[in-house]
Formats: structure tokens, sequence, C-alpha cells
């Protein structure tokens, strides 16, 4: 089992670091830098004084040490001012190292947000704490309401409850987060006025009832008929095994059979699935919070990208990358732990 | 502003779609008539779910093919009085109803739903197809030879799995981009598989009948040719085949997302169905890997496929949606419904002009549902074998 977890974590820093390559190479393209130059160089500069900037601060250097620079395996040079021989930092609002230092993800530098006018790391904390926030009242209602109507549905197969219920899931799955954030929104917010449309007070004045709600029914729901769909087909499988036969013949009554015998087996399949879920429900987020202006990672993703932060961009990558390869690591080893059947040698 | 009832807005729709109801109308007429001869389909047609599905799907088809006799002005066109009209309202100088309201453009919102199925209808699924042709022409091999062309294109395949979706298309679908060669390599990329596996589905098949062979890969590879310089090249000799570069973007990132899922179960059938008799009969007989891989385990494979495709249509669609809603790749006055969504349902005009957003909100869903439906009746009967 540990060789096996080791073995996983190595593949694991391979794809983390090819992808966070990929990730680099796609936010220095040459358009993106020329942007960026053009931003922090102000008013009316030549092709040359781009060109002279983006060297000057280490833009032309080679991607390899570059990357290498942004891990923190490669010292990072402070910029001098040709003029004055005086150390200016690259951006006005993040400090820069004054000797060459290894400055990197590694040693937890994450950079310096052009958007923001911050450092990367204050903001990403701060916004992936309001993301949590979210996450868990997902989760909180996603999937209890989902494994139910799994559980119910599958239960009694080809039953009526069975087919209104799995109408029910095929049509939640036809309703992305933007879909279903309209129509709740006008449902509920413009139409009944019950709910409100935006989160944004959900972090100044806390989470209630009111403002919260409509973020999360909105992500809930397109993950629940997936969930529930999941968990139909497990439940669905073991009610036909020999050994639910076997119990019903016994005499034990339907109910006590479901609980004792068929729940533990049938839930193995969809805590995989639900562990999946995850990278769905990051486009989720970044829908959602978008949608209803609540400023947490989701709404950072966005800003980054389309402000051409690119040390943001490749911060919010990684974490993203990280957080979708540790919940496949979880769900095999979860599936591996839960599953009798399966022994990892 | 003049405007008419809630009664005559709902009978002046179903009036607008009247293509649409008699090509239905035909349609269901001969898939019932029909039923007995058309194997899976004509079983389909046998379920209540899928006859819903079936319809849904058929009603965005043809909405799609006659958008031009249904939409009642240009989609694009700006009718300055009707700027955030309601629903049923009619413009004063032309005397055109806006069944379902202007929006913050002053555009007819009806017509741009009905023009938004004819963009969704054309881009996912052919989208799909080059994905699954690409999924296939890797997915087989991987099953089939296993070691190290399978390690090597399975980790290929997670790396792009891993990658939130999101994230790609921020990365990939940018007017910045379009200015490096990214995009074209990776449509020159990918437009090679579609030449590459009909060859050598001829080939294979063919290759001891030189007379017929020949007519079948030169057919193959000028027709391939022309389309393939048409759509990465922008370069079609005879100007028929042009595709714009934000569209190609667009296209190409669909592609990328979603071929690693269709590699994943091409990959799996092909482990699965390796171990049946009729591939070690094929394999005694000496038959080549490739025919062995597209002659007798492709065709095997085609049930789940299809359900697969139905399913991966709907998600293609919802990943356009997803693009347009964040306002990548197509043009701000492109009518595809994620840019309606997106436009629609910002809080202040989701609060005072709900229509804008909700219609093609509810457009979009219900097309993914009738995909959706349809995939279930799918399983259901290729299972009932």
């Amino acid at each position: 089992m540990f060789g096996f977890i080791l073995k996983r974590l190595g593949v694991m820093a391979l794809t983390a670091l090819c992808l966070s390559f990929v990730v680099f190479m796609f936010v220095n393209l040459e358009p993106n830098l020329k942007k960026l130059a053009i931003f922090q160089t102000e008013s009316r500069a030549t092709a040359d004084d781009l060109n002279r900037w983006l060297e000057r601060n280490g833009y032309r250097d080679n991607y390899l040490v570059r990357y290498g620079r942004w891990i923190g395996l490669a010292q990072k040079q402070p910029v001098m001012d040709p003029t004055t021989g005086q150390q200016v930092p690259r951006f006005r609002y993040c400090d820069d190292p004054a000797v060459p230092t290894y400055s990197g993800v590694l040693q937890g530098d994450f950079g310096c947000s052009t958007a923001f006018r911050t450092t990367v790391a204050s903001k990403l904390g701060e916004s992936l704490r309001a993301t949590g926030i979210l996450m868990f009242w997902v989760m909180i209602t996603m999937v209890p309401i989902s494994l139910l109507i799994g559980v119910l549905a599958g239960m009694r197969e080809g039953s009526k409850t069975d087919r209104t219920l799995s109408i029910g899931s095929i049509a939640t799955t036809a309703t992305p987060e933007y879909v279903s954030g309209v129509l709740f929104t006008a449902l509920f917010a413009t139409g009944l006025g019950w709910l409100n449309g935006s989160a944004a007070t959900a972090l100044t004045q806390g989470v209630s009832f009111y403002n919260f709600t409509l973020p999360v029914m909105t992500m809930a729901i397109y993950g629940i008929g997936y969930i529930a769909r999941m968990t139909r087909a497990s439940m669905a499988e073991v009610m036909t095994s020999q050994y639910i036969r076997t119990a019903r013949l016994k005499g034990m009554s339907f109910r006590a059979v479901v609980m004792k015998h068929a729940l533990r087996n049938a839930l193995i399949a969809p805590f995989t699935v639900i562990m999946l879920q995850f990278p769905w429900l990051l486009t989720g987020v970044v829908v959602v919070e978008s949608m209803f202006n609540y400023k947490g990672f989701g709404y950072l993703l966005v800003q980054a990208a389309s402000n051409n932060d690119i040390d943001m961009v490749l911060a919010c990558g990684l974490v993203s990358v990280v957080l979708v390869l540790m919940t496949q690591l979880i769900s095999d080893i979860g599936y591996a732990f839960l599953n009798p059947r399966i022994r990892v040698s | 502003m003049e405007s008419v009832g809630v009664i005559s807005i709902i009978a002046g729709i179903i009036g607008r779609f009247w293509p649409v109801w008699l090509s239905l109308a035909a349609m269901m007429f001969l898939s019932f008539s029909f039923r007995k001869k058309l194997g899976l389909y004509g079983q389909v047609m046998g379920s209540r779910v899928g006859v819903v599905g079936v319809m849904i799907c058929g009603f965005w088809l043809f909405t799609a093919i006659f958008a031009d006799i249904i939409g009642t002005v240009d989609p694009r066109v700006q009718l300055s009085a009707m700027k955030n009209a309601i629903p049923g309202a009619t413009d004063p100088e032309t005397n055109v109803v806006f069944y379902l309201g202007g929006d913050q453009l002053a555009r007819d919102v009806f017509s741009r739903v009905v023009h938004g199925a004819r963009i969704v209808l054309t881009i996912a699924p052919a989208a799909t197809l080059i994905a699954f042709i690409v999924g296939i022409t890797l997915g087989l091999p991987a099953g089939y030879f296993g070691g190290r062309v399978d390690n090597t294109l399975s980790f290929l395949a997670n790396l792009v799995l891993a990658f939130p979706v999101i994230l790609l298309f921020y990365l990939l679908v940018t007017p910045g981009i379009m200015e490096t060669p990214i995009p074209y390599v990776m449509a020159g990329f990918f437009f090679m598989f579609p030449v590459i596996f009909f060859v050598t589905l001829f080939w294979t098949k063919f290759s001891a009948r030189p007379e017929k062979v020949w007519i079948y890969v030169a057919v193959t590879l000028v027709l391939g040719l022309w389309l393939y310089v048409g759509l990465v090249f922008d370069a079609d000799p005879l100007g028929i085949v042009h595709i714009e570069p934000n569209e190609l973007n667009i296209f190409v990132a669909v592609v990328f997302a979603s071929s690693p899922g269709v590699f994943r179960i091409v990959r799996g059938l092909t482990l699965d169905i390796m171990t049946r008799d009729y591939v070690s009969a094929a394999q005694t007989r000496g038959e080549a890997p490739w025919y062995i891989m597209l002659w007798e385990i492709l065709p095997n494979a085609r049930g789940p496929l299809i359900v697969d495709a139905c399913l991966r249509i709907g998600y293609t669609t919802i990943l356009l949606g997803t693009l347009g809603f964040f306002g990548l790749g197509m043009g701000s006055e492109s009518p595809d419904w994620g840019t309606a969504i997106k436009d629609g349902s910002k809080i202040a005009q989701l609060r005072l002009f709900t229509w804008q957003g909700v219609s093609p909100a509810l457009a979009l869903m219900s097309l993914v549902l009738g995909l959706n439906l349809l995939a279930d009746a799918l399983r259901e009967e290729s299972l009932k074998d």
C-alpha cells in the first residue's frame, strides 16, 4: 500500500510539473508579454522600449531558466537600473530580493499580481478561504441529496419512483451552472423575491440563507444528477447480487436488507465519483462566482486571466491542477480501502 | 409602444416554427412506419423517453436548418426603439413583433435564439465527430498493443483530463493566441486524424483488391486534403470551405478538451472486446493488427460509443455555452446561446429584463436534455439485447 501511494505521488508530481510548464508557456506567449510591457511602461512606448523593458526585467531569458525561477530551483536576479546602477523592483507594489536568491513556489513566493497590485500569495489565501466556504455548503447539500435520490431510485429498479427520479436526474445534468443560475435567479430573486441575486454580502456580513442559497443551489444542481445516476447504477447492481437474495430469502425485511447489506457496498462507487467531481466543480465555481459576484477563487481566476496577470494565472493554474490530482489520489486510495475485493500489493 | 398579449405571443411563436412542425411530423411519421427496419433507432422509438428525446433533438435540428425562415429579423440588426422591449412588443417602424422581447442592444431575442441553434448545432456535432475520430484512432492501439504505447498515450490523456476545463479555455481561446501559430498547429494536428483514420480503414479492408482500394483511398485523400487545406490554412482553391479564425480556435479547444475522454472509453472497450473469441479467431487467421482493431473491435464497440456520442454532443453544447458565457472566442455580436446568457445574466439585466437571459438558457437546457434523454433511451435499448 505504501509503495502504491509513493508511486502515485511520483506520477502526480510529474503531472503537476508538466502541466505547470504548459501553463507557464501559455501565459508567457509573446502577445501576453507585449501586453504586460505596454501596461507597465504606461504611455507611448515604442516597440524598442517595450523590448528593453522585457529584457531588463528578465522576460527574455531562457524559458527553462525562467520556469526554474518561478518554481524556485533557479535564482531570481535583482533588476538594476542601467543609468543609476540602483536596484528597482520589477513592479512597484511588490518587493524584489536585492541579491540573487532562490525565491519561487517551493519557497512560498508565488510572484506579483499586476491586476490586484499586491503579492499573489496574499490574494490567493483569502480567495481560497472564500471558495472553501462555498464548497463546504455545496458539498453539505449536494452529497446527501444525490445519495438519497440514487439509493431510492436504485432500490427498486424499474419502479415508478425509479423512473421519476431518473428523469429528474437527467434533467439536472442537462442544466449547467450558467443556465440554472439564470433560471433560479429569475424565479427566486426577480419573480418571488425570496432570495438575493448577489452573494457579495456573504463575505462582508456573513453567510445567510438570503444571500447564499442561490449560489449553493446553482452549483449543487449540476452535480446532483450525475452522482445520483452513479449511485443508482451501483445500487441497482448490488440489489441483484446473490447475497441480497440470500438475505431476503432468510426472511429479513426489505428495509433491513437495504440498510444493513446493500447500502455499504452500493456507496463505494459513488465515493469515487464524488471525489472526481472536484474538477467539474471548479468550472462551476468560476461560473457561479462571476455570476453572483462572490469574490473567491473563481473570481480571481477570471480577473487574472482577463487582465493578463501572468503570475496570478500561474498560481491559479497550479492550485487547480494540484487540487484535481489530490482528489484523484484520494479517490484511488479510498476506493482501495473501502472495497474489500481490491488489494494493492 | 404597442404590444400583443400572452396568447398571441404563444400563437405567434408556434406559427413561426411551421417548417419545423411539418418536418418533425414527417420525420416521426417515417420513423414510426419503418420502425421495424431501422435497427437501434427503431427500437428507441418504442420507448416514451426515446420518442421525447428524438422529438426535442429533431426540433432543434430543424430549427437550425430553417433558421432564416423562422427568425423574424436578422439576429444582428438593431432596431433602436426596441431596446429592452418587453416580450410581444411591436416595432413602430417596421411593425415586426418581438415575440421574446428585445435585448440591451435592441436586437430581437427570438431571432437570436433561433439563429443561435444554427451555431451550436454546427459546431457541437462537428467537434464531437472530430474528437471521436481522434479518440478512436489513439484509443484502439493503446488498448490493443498495451505496453509503452498505452502508457505514453494514457499519461498524455490524463494530463489533459487533469487540466481544469475553464483554465484550458482561458489559455487556449484568447484574442492574443490567434497571433501565434498555436491554434493552426493544433488544427493541423487534429484534422489529420480523419484522413489517417479513413485511409487506414479502407486500406486494411481492401488491400487485397487493388482496383477497389485505390479508388477509396484516392477519394478519401482528395476530399480529406481539400477540407484540410480549407479548414487549417483557409486556402480552399474553390473558395467553398471557409472557417473564421475565432471559430477554428473554439473548435480546436473543444476537440482538445473532449478527445481524451473518448480515448479513455475506446481504450477500455478495446481491452474488454479483445478477450472475445472472434478477436482470437482473427488473430489466428493472421489478420493485421489494424484490421482487427478497425473491422473486428470497433464495430462491436459501437453501442456504448453511440450512447457516449449523444451525451458528448450535449456536453460539447455546454462547453460552447461556457465559452460564450465568459466571452471567449465568440464575437460579441454572435447570437450563440452562451453569449446571450452572459449578456442577460448580469444582475441588473436579470432583475428588470428577465427574458433576455431566460430564453437562451431554456433553449440550451432543452437541447441538452433532449440529447441526454436520447442517450438514456439508446442505452436502455442496447442493453436489452
